[in-house]
């Protein structure tokens, strides 16, 4: 399986991704932005970081950047879409997903391993998951308060597009297991052709157990599946 | 000449602001902070904070509604995100 790792000036996470595709024996290309055109590829994954330096609003910038053009023709011919955490934000800027993620409730940036809960298997990003199974995954960011209209929260809900949402360890969300506000305790979400996955915590963080756990493992094995 | 040059200059120019706020609907942590921290400071009348962002935006262009729409389509394309802010362009030159 073919992966491409956009690489923006300000992303950080983008050698902890393409370690952890390369370990899951993913065939990995680093991709400037500044690229007109990508490689032959199953799966594109916009990193975390701070593109841009945040400037404006996070992932802005990046979001009308030369190779983001090629990206939404990827992902409109059903290309495979990951953004994690900035990724996530330039996701929605683009408009490949819809809503968008504000400010920390606390107005602190939160960096601490949470637990999320896996809401759909029944995707090519999650199959390798049961349902409902609790994820201890880090989170690394100050804008991950993901907010949209209740219409689409309504679509999100109804059409099954909830990925992962905070939890405490026994699956419970509540607002104590809410670390930055987000609506309805969403981590995570697919567009509606559910071949682009956005999430906030840091799956390549969590594929080695001696240096964390590897939680994040299955998110990759069910790509490659 | 530098005086036509300098008036040719001043012709061709437009001048715009931009205010960007959040939607009445969506928390303004910050301007909650700003308003706590100045109530805390003995600022008893104050009601409330909004807090946003401001533009100034020159554009090259003798015609206004025609800058204005620019400024506009600016606005819609990057300066703004919809889903969450409001944005309110007074021409300034």
């Amino acid at each position: 399986m073919r992966s491409s790792v956009i690489v923006f000036p300000g992303s950080n996470c983008d050698r902890d991704i393409a370690v952890a595709l390369e370990k899951m024996q993913f065939k990995n290309q680093m991709v400037w932005h500044k690229e007109t055109s990508l490689p032959k590829t199953d799966l594109i994954v916009i990193p975390g970081g701070f593109s841009y330096g945040d400037y404006l609003r996070s992932g802005a910038i990046a979001g009308k950047s030369l190779i983001i053009d090629e990206v939404i023709k990827f992902a409109k011919n059903g290309c495979l879409i990951l953004g994690i955490c900035n990724g996530f934000q330039i996701l929605t800027e683009t408009g490949l997903l819809k809503g968008t993620l504000l400010r920390n409730k606390n107005l602190k940036f939160i960096n601490k391993d949470v637990n999320i809960k896996v809401l759909n298997n029944k995707t090519q990003f999650t199959s390798k998951y049961r349902i409902n199974q609790v994820l201890n995954i880090n989170i690394a960011h100050n804008e991950g308060n993901y907010f949209t209209d209740s219409k689409h929260l309504q679509e999100l809900k109804n059409d099954n597009l909830i990925a992962f949402k905070y939890c405490d360890n026994k699956g419970n969300t509540n607002l104590e297991s809410n670390p930055n506000g987000a609506l309805d305790n969403i981590a995570g979400i697919f567009n509606s052709k559910k071949n682009i996955l956005g999430m906030m915590p840091h799956p390549e963080r969590m594929v080695d157990k001696f240096i964390s756990n590897d939680d994040g493992v299955n998110l990759f094995s069910s790509l490659l599946n | 000449m530098a005086k036509l040059f300098q008036l040719n200059l001043k012709k061709n120019k437009l001048k715009f602001s931009v205010t960007v706020t959040l939607k009445k609907d969506v928390l303004d942590p910050q301007g909650k902070v700003v308003e706590n921290t100045l109530k805390s400071m003995g600022m008893g009348n104050l009601k409330s904070i909004r807090q946003g962002k401001f533009f100034e935006i020159e554009v090259d262009e003798n015609d206004q509604k025609k800058a204005e729409e620019k400024v506009k389509v600016m606005c819609e394309k990057l300066l703004v995100n919809l889903i969450i802010e409001d944005f309110k362009i007074t021409k300034l030159i």
